[in-house]
C-alpha cells in the first residue's frame, strides 16, 4: 500500500484530469453527434453521405489509431505547423480531446439517429393533421421522444468514453491510467495498483450509471 | 506509395504480416472470451446469491475498467503470477509470458464480459415455453440447455455478438503497448524508421476499416442465414 499512499497526490491529480477529459469530450461529442444525426436524417444527399462516412470511419477504426493520427500524424504536415491550428495541435491535451470528441461524436450521432428514426408513424401523421409544419413537428415530436429514447444507449457511450480516456496516457498525458502505469513500472506492484485505480474507474462508472438512471426516471412520462 | 510496397524498400509485407497477427489475436481473444462467458453465464443465471455475486463482479470489473489497465495488469503481473504458481510445483526459473498470450488473455477477459451480458440477455429473452416443453419431454437440464436453448441463444445473440467482435477487433490495437507486432505496433515501427507517421497511421486506420467492414458483412450474412423464424 505504501507506494500508492506516497503517490496519492499524483493519483488525485490524474483522476481530476480523467474527469476533465471525459466531461469536455462528452460535451463536445454531444454537440457533434447531434449535428451529424440531424445531417443523417436530412434529405440533402451531400449532408447525408458526409455524416454517413464520418460515422463509418470513426466507428470502424480504433480510437488508438485516431489519437495517433491526430497527435503524431498531423504534426508532420508543414502547413499545419505554420497555421494557427498548431497552437492547439501541438498540445497532447487538446489532441486527445479532439480525438475523443470526434470518436464519441460518431457513436452519439448513430444513437440519436436511431432514436429519431424510430418515431411512431401515427404520431407524425397526427402532427401533420394538426397542421404542424415539418420543422415544428420535428421540434415538438421527433426531438423530445428521440432524445428520451436515446438516453440508455447514450449512458453506455459515456461509460465507453470514460474508458477511452485511458488512451490519453499513450500521448504522454498523465491521466489515471498513465499514473497507474508509472507507479507499476517504478514499484512493480501491478495487482495493488490495478485494484486501487480500477476501483476509482468503477466509482466513476457508477456515477455515470446513477446519473443516467436519474435522467431516465425524470423523463419517463408515459 | 513506395513506402507501402512489398520487398526490402517498402513496409507492405511487414504490414500484411501484422494484419494477420491482428486477426489472429482478435480471434484468440474472442474465442477465449466466449469460453469464459460460457462459464460465467450459468453463474449469473443461477439461484445462488454467491454465484450471482461472482458473475456480476466479473462483468462489472471488466466492463468498467479501461482496457489498457487490464493489459498493464497482465503485462506486468502475468509472469510473476505464473512464476508464483510454478514455485508451488517446485519450478524456480524465470518464466516469461509472451506478448501474444498476454494480449489475447487480457482482451479475451474484456470480450468475455461483454459476451456474458449478450448471452445472458438472449437466454432471458427465450420464451418460457421452450424450457417447459423441454422439461416435459423429460430431458435433463444439461441436455436441453445444449440442444434446445443454446442454438436459439446463438441465433438471437448474433447481432450483439457482431458488436462484441467489432469491439474486440478494435481493442487489439491496444495490445501494441506490450510489444506484440500487430498493425498498430508495425505502423509505429515503420513511422519511426521513415519519419512518416501520417501515412502509416492512416494506412493502419484503413486496414482496420477493411477488417471491420468485412467482418460486419460476414456477420450480416450469418444473421440473414439463420433468421428463419421472424
Amino acid at each position: 500500500m505504501k507506494p500508492i499512499l506516497d503517490n496519492l497526490p499524483d493519483i488525485i491529480k490524474s483522476a481530476i484530469l480523467t474527469i476533465e477529459l471525459t466531461v469536455i469530450s462528452i460535451l463536445i461529442g454531444l454537440l457533434i453527434g447531434f449535428i451529424f444525426a440531424l445531417m443523417r436524417i436530412s434529405k440533402i444527399k451531400f449532408l447525408f453521405y458526409l455524416s454517413y462516412y464520418y460515422s463509418f470511419v470513426f466507428r470502424g477504426t480504433p480510437l488508438f489509431v485516431q489519437i495517433f493520427i491526430i497527435y503524431f500524424g498531423l504534426a508532420q504536415l508543414e502547413f499545419i505547423r505554420e497555421s494557427i491550428l498548431w497552437i492547439v495541435l501541438k498540445k497532447p491535451y487538446w489532441c486527445a480531446i479532439i480525438a475523443f470528441a470526434l470518436n464519441t461524436g460518431a457513436y452519439t450521432s448513430e444513437i440519436f439517429r436511431s432514436g429519431f428514426e424510430k418515431i411512431d408513424k401515427n404520431l407524425l401523421e397526427a402532427a401533420n393533421s394538426l397542421g404542424l409544419n415539418k420543422f415544428k413537428t420535428f421540434l415538438v415530436i421527433t426531438l423530445p421522444i428521440g432524445i428520451k429514447r436515446s438516453i440508455p444507449a447514450y449512458g453506455n457511450e459515456m461509460i465507453l468514453m470514460l474508458k477511452g480516456t485511458s488512451l490519453a496516457s499513450t500521448v504522454t498525458l498523465l491521466d489515471l491510467t498513465g499514473t497507474a502505469k508509472y507507479i507499476i513500472s517504478t514499484h512493480f506492484n501491478p495487482v495493488e495498483v490495478f485494484v486501487f485505480v480500477g476501483s476509482i474507474y468503477l466509482f466513476f462508472t457508477f456515477l455515470i450509471h446513477t446519473f443516467v438512471k436519474y435522467l431516465e426516471k425524470k423523463f419517463r412520462y408515459y | 506509395m513506395e513506402l507501402l510496397s512489398f520487398g526490402d524498400t517498402g513496409w507492405g509485407d511487414e504490414l500484411l504480416r501484422a494484419t494477420f497477427m491482428t486477426i489472429l489475436v482478435a480471434i484468440a481473444a474472442f474465442t477465449f472470451g466466449f469460453f469464459i462467458s460460457s462459464l460465467i453465464v450459468p453463474l449469473k443465471l443461477s439461484k445462488s446469491k454467491v454465484l450471482n455475486f461472482i458473475g456480476n463482479t466479473y462483468t462489472t470489473i471488466f466492463r468498467g475498467v479501461p482496457e489498457l489497465l487490464v493489459i498493464y495488469l497482465l503485462f506486468f503481473g502475468g509472469s510473476s503470477a505464473v512464476m508464483f504458481v510454478a514455485k508451488i510445483f517446485g519450478y524456480k526459473d524465470f518464466i516469461e509470458i509472451n506478448a501474444f498470450l498476454t494480449g489475447s488473455v487480457s482482451i479475451g477477459l474484456i470480450s468475455g464480459a461483454y459476451t456474458t451480458e449478450v448471452l445472458r440477455g438472449a437466454i432471458n429473452s427465450i420464451n418460457q415455453g421452450q424450457f417447459d416443453g423441454a422439461k416435459s419431454l423429460g430431458l435433463k437440464k444439461s441436455t436441453y440447455y445444449v440442444f434446445v436453448i443454446a442454438p436459439q441463444v446463438l441465433r438471437l445473440s448474433l447481432p450483439n455478438l457482431s458488436n462484441v467482435w467489432q469491439l474486440t477487433l478494435k481493442d487489439t490495437a491496444l495490445i501494441s503497448v506490450t510489444g506484440l507486432v500487430e498493425i498498430m505496433r508495425q505502423s509505429y515501427i515503420a513511422s519511426g524508421a521513415t519519419r512518416n507517421p501520417l501515412l502509416f497511421y492512416c494506412f493502419a486506420a484503413f486496414l482496420y476499416l477493411i477488417l471491420t467492414t468485412i467482418s460486419l458483412k460476414y456477420f450480416n450474412k450469418l444473421e440473414k442465414k439463420y433468421n428463419f423464424y421472424t
